[in-house]
């Protein structure tokens, strides 16, 4: 498959959270203010391109030989929530200001589902190495791309009239959904 | 505690969906129709039972500081289990569900229920409390489907209701997710201030 085509198909028509429904909780979570929502997805960023890659190279060089690839669920859990330890560790040490910006994401990132959504998705596609890290990467990009666009839109929301029964997760659920229609409309671009 | 009280809060009280959001990912992305909702629900419940189960077991063993990686292998060995119960007895089931069935170990309920709950009490109060939260999701995602099912193809458990021509198909697909579950939450809301 072109590298084209995975990107874009990542990013807009197939986007991760917006029509796959993977990683909706940091995106209802942390969507309230744009500057956390820019964080959290540097975050994600990271951690699903290393985790891609480490998963994808544990399935071809440890599960699939020994043919145990029903272990697969609990030893991408454990390979993820092990990397996002490793991470914050190195970042605190390397990169002190990486480390304040993302730091308070990193824990969370454990049970986003997208990360390990990604991870086992680049298996079943078949993906090789470099093609399941322009996924990872592309996803990414697309996680990015609709957690901004909804932090925007909630920062306006504060200011509009909302009825009284609707406010705080309804009508952001429903603001969710009219994104997801927008993102729609990209419907046949791949 | 009373023990219909530990069963009951999931329902209305606690429900996983309605009231703490948590779960979001299935939710949204299962429900295009009843029968799917019931059965991921059905799937997190024996989940959420049979790893409160083993987590109230040997709760006294694990040492404090790895209690959520111990928590994790517990919880991702039954939902490998799950997967090939499913695959073998529910084919059908299985590929409309897809990666949502592996990703019940990322359900936030899950883990959430195994550190708040059942690393604190008994095994029989944690059976219990698994049991009602498993089933309070299962109604919640149940209800989501129909509702989706229904005004989106005219149908209920692939019942046809009335003619599929009128239904609005944006409710079976991925905005008329979001936009549901956006209503439901405040419709239920109210009912519950009321």
């Amino acid at each position: 498959m072109e590298y084209a085509l995975i990107i874009i198909s990542a990013i807009f028509v197939n986007n991760v959270v917006l029509s796959q429904f993977l990683g909706i909780c940091p995106f209802l979570g942390v969507s309230k203010k744009l500057s956390t929502g820019i964080g959290m997805t540097g975050a994600v960023t990271f951690v699903m391109i290393i985790a891609t890659l480490v998963t994808w190279m544990v399935q071809k060089l440890v599960l699939e030989p020994f043919n145990v690839q029903f272990l697969q669920t609990i030893t991408f859990i454990l390979i993820i929530a092990a990397l996002v330890q490793l991470v914050e560790i190195v970042l605190k040490k390397v990169s002190p200001p990486l480390y304040q910006a993302l730091g308070v994401f990193l824990p969370l990132i454990t049970t986003n589902c997208a990360i390990l959504g990604v991870a086992i998705m680049t298996i079943q596609k078949d993906f090789n190495l470099m093609e399941s890290v322009v996924f990872a990467t592309a996803t990414a990009i697309g996680f990015g791309l609709a957690l901004v666009l909804f932090a925007g839109i909630r920062e306006q929301l504060d200011l509009a009239d909302v009825p009284k029964g609707m406010k705080g997760t309804p009508i952001a659920l429903i603001v969710a959904g009219l994104l997801a229609l927008a993102f729609m409309g990209f419907a046949n671009l791949a | 505690m009373n023990q219909w009280k530990n069963f009951s809060k999931g329902f209305f009280k606690e429900n996983a969906v309605f009231t703490l959001l948590l779960g979001m990912c299935p939710t949204l992305g299962v429900t295009s129709s009843a029968i799917n909702g019931l059965g991921m629900g059905l799937a997190t419940t024996f989940v959420l039972v049979m790893a409160n189960l083993v987590i109230s077991l040997i709760k006294d063993v694990i040492p404090e500081k790895v209690r959520i990686p111990a928590f994790i292998v517990v919880i991702a060995t039954f939902v490998t289990i799950v997967e090939m119960l499913m695959q073998a007895y529910v084919p059908a089931l299985y590929d409309s569900l897809g990666l949502f069935i592996p990703l019940i170990v990322v359900n936030c309920i899950v883990l959430g229920r195994a550190e708040a709950f059942a690393s604190k009490n008994s095994v029989g109060a944690s059976i219990v409390d698994g049991l009602g939260m498993g089933l309070g999701f299962a109604m919640a995602l149940t209800l989501l489907g129909s509702v989706r099912e229904l005004l989106g193809s005219g149908k209920l458990f692939d019942i046809s209701i009335y003619p599929e021509d009128y239904g609005m198909l944006v409710f079976v697909l991925a905005p008329g997710a979001f936009i549901a579950l956006g209503y439901m939450i405040a419709i239920i809301d109210k009912m519950k201030k009321a």
